[in-house]
C-alpha cells in the first residue's frame, strides 16, 4: 500500500510511489539509481548517505521517503555543473580521495559549510565533518582540500568582480 | 537484535504514518491509537530502534511538520521552546546563545551537523537517555515541560519528567509540545562539560552547574549529571555542602567527594561504573570552577 509523493531531486521534478517504511536513501540508490550517495552504517554514525533536503545536511538513512514530499534535495549528482565543482576539484588536487567512500558525504558537508561560509576556520571545517568517518586518509588532506575550494571559490569571485569592474 | 538483513534501507517493520499539521490533530490521533504509536520528532534515536526491533510500532506520528511547535520566544524572565524546535535552531538562535548560554554549549556538544539538523529538544528529552546532552543543563535551570492531549495541558518540573532509561511520566496520549526555561537570577555562572569517547560520541558522563554567590558565599548551586544513573539526576546532597558556605577548594573538594558517592552508574557499553564514579569527580569540580570564573568575569563586565 504504497502512496505517492512529489519532490526535487538534483533540480528535477520526481514523482515516485514509496511505502511508509521505505527510508529516503532506497529511494535515491535504488528506485533513482543514483548510486552517487553511500549507504554505510545504517545507524547516524558515519555520515556516508548525507544529503542536503531543503538546504539542510541530512542523513538519508534515518529518514523514511516520505517525509521528503515536497521538498528539495541535493545529492552528490547534483554537485557538478556539467564539469566538476571547485570542491570536487581540490579533493582531486589534495589526494583526499582514497576508497572514496565517504566522499560524497564530504563533499556535500563541504558544499554546505562553504554555501553558509566563504572563509571557514579550520575548526569550522574540523565540526562540519566531524560526523563524516574517513578511515583511509585521516581526514588531513580532506581538510586542505575543503580550504583551498574556499581560497579557489574567493579568488574566482575576485576575478569575477574586477571583470564587472 | 534482529537486523533485515536482506535491505536495510526499508525498515522491518510495516506502520501506518501519519503526518498531521497541528497540535490537536496530532493529539486526536493518540487519543484514538494511544500506545501503539510512536512520535517521530527527528529519527536519531526513533529510527535506530525501529531498524533493531527494538521497537514495533504499529503507527508512527511525524511532529516534524507541526509549525506551532518549532519557534523559541523570550518571554519575561522565560524562554519558551517547542517541542519540534531542531537542536541546530537552539544552536543558531542569538536568545539562547545570549540568556542561556549553558543550553547553547551542551546543544553544540551533541553528534554532529547533519544530527543536530534532525534531532529535535522534544525528541532529546522524550527519548529519555540517560546521556542526553541536553538534560542537565535543563534540570539546573529548574525547566518544566508542557504536555498536550485531548483532555488538556499540563507543566511537569523536568525533575519530575523522566522515569528510567527511555521511559518519562507522558502519558500515550500526551504530546510534549513545550520545554519551558525560566531565566536564571543576573549574575548566575553556568557550565557543561562531556566526556566521550570521541566528540561524536553519546557521553560516558556530563554535567552541568549554575552557581551564584554573595561575596563569596554561595547563595545558588544546582548540578545535575547525566549517563551516571538510570535518568538525569540533579545531586541534591552535593549541592547542600555548597550552599550557603564559602567557596573554598576544600569544599570543592568535600563536594566532589559528595557527587561521586552520591551517583549510581552502572559498566555498559560505553564505559565501566569505576571509570565513571572517577571521571564525576573530575568533571564536578572543573565544571564549579568554570562556572565559578564566569561569576566573576560578568563580575567584572558586568
Amino acid at each position: 500500500m504504497g502512496e505517492i509523493i512529489e519532490f526535487t531531486v538534483n533540480g528535477l521534478k520526481r514523482r515516485i510511489e514509496v511505502e511508509p517504511n521505505e527510508l529516503l536513501i532506497n529511494v535515491i540508490r535504488g528506485k533513482l539509481g543514483l548510486t552517487g550517495t553511500k549507504y554505510g552504517c545504517g545507524i547516524g554514525e558515519c555520515g556516508s548517505c548525507t544529503v542536503l533536503i531543503d538546504g539542510e545536511p541530512a542523513l538519508s538513512c534515518l529518514t523514511l521517503a516520505i517525509e521528503v514530499d515536497g521538498r528539495e534535495i541535493v545529492t552528490i549528482e547534483g554537485i557538478a555543473e556539467n564539469e566538476l565543482n571547485h570542491i570536487q576539484e581540490a579533493f582531486l588536487d589534495q589526494g583526499a580521495v582514497q576508497c572514496g567512500f565517504c566522499t560524497p558525504g564530504m563533499i556535500i558537508m563541504a558544499k554546505y559549510l562553504l554555501n553558509k561560509k566563504r572563509n571557514p576556520t579550520e575548526k569550522e571545517i574540523k565540526e562540519h565533518i566531524k560526523g563524516n568517518l574517513c578511515r583511509c586518509t585521516g581526514y588531513i588532506n580532506i581538510i586542505k582540500a575543503i580550504k583551498e575550494a574556499a581560497e579557489k571559490m574567493q579568488n574566482s569571485n575576485v576575478k569575477a568582480i574586477s571583470k564587472e569592474l | 537484535m534482529y537486523i533485515n538483513r536482506v535491505n536495510t534501507k526499508i525498515l522491518p517493520v510495516e506502520f501506518k504514518y501519519f503526518a498531521p499539521k497541528t497540535v490537536s490533530e496530532a493529539a486526536s490521533i493518540l487519543n484514538r491509537y494511544g500506545e501503539e504509536v510512536r512520535i517521530l520528532a527527528g529519527g536519531t534515536d526513533l529510527l535506530v530502534k525501529v531498524k533493531q526491533r527494538l521497537i514495533e510500532p504499529k503507527y508512527i506520528l511525524n511532529v516534524k511538520g507541526i509549525e506551532e511547535l518549532r519557534f523559541i520566544e523570550d518571554r519575561s524572565g522565560e524562554i519558551g521552546v517547542g517541542a519540534a524546535t531542531k537542536l541546530s535552531e537552539l544552536v543558531g538562535s542569538e536568545i539562547i546563545k545570549e540568556k542561556l548560554p549553558v543550553l547553547h554549549e551542551a546543544a553544540e556538544a551533541v553528534g554532529s551537523v547533519q544530527i543536530r539538523n534532525m534531532g529535535t529538544i522534544g525528541g532529546n528529552l522524550c527519548n529519555a537517555s540517560p546521556a542526553s546532552d541536553l538534560a542537565p543543563p535543563l534540570l539546573v535551570l529548574n525547566t518544566s515541560v508542557k504536555a498536550y492531549s485531548s483532555s488538556g495541558e499540563r507543566v511537569i518540573p523536568l525533575e519530575k519528567f523522566f522515569l528510567g532509561p527511555g521511559e518519562t511520566v507522558l502519558k500515550p496520549d500526551e504530546l510534549l509540545v513545550e520545554i519551558k526555561i525560566p531565566c536564571p537570577p543576573e549574575g548566575t555562572g553556568m557550565s557543561f562539560l562531556k566526556v566521550a569517547r570521541t566528540s561524536m560520541d553519546l557521553a560516558k558522563a556530563n554535567v552541568a552547574v549554575a552557581i551564584k554567590l554573595d561575596g563569596n558565599t554561595v547563595k545558588l548551586c544546582r548540578i545535575a549529571m547525566g549517563s551516571v544513573a538510570p535518568t538525569p539526576i540533579r545531586l541534591f546532597q552535593t549541592e547542600k555542602i555548597l550552599l550557603g558556605s564559602e567557596f573554598t577548594d576544600g569544599k570543592i573538594e568535600r563536594a566532589v567527594q559528595t557527587a561521586s558517592e552520591e551517583i549510581k552508574p552502572i559498566t555498559d557499553i560505553r564505559s565501566t561504573a569505576e571509570y565513571r564514579r572517577e571521571v564525576s569527580k573530575v568533571l564536578v569540580r572543573r565544571a564549579l570552577k568554570k562556572a565559578y570564573e564566569r561569576v566573576k568575569e560578568g563580575e567584572i563586565n558586568g
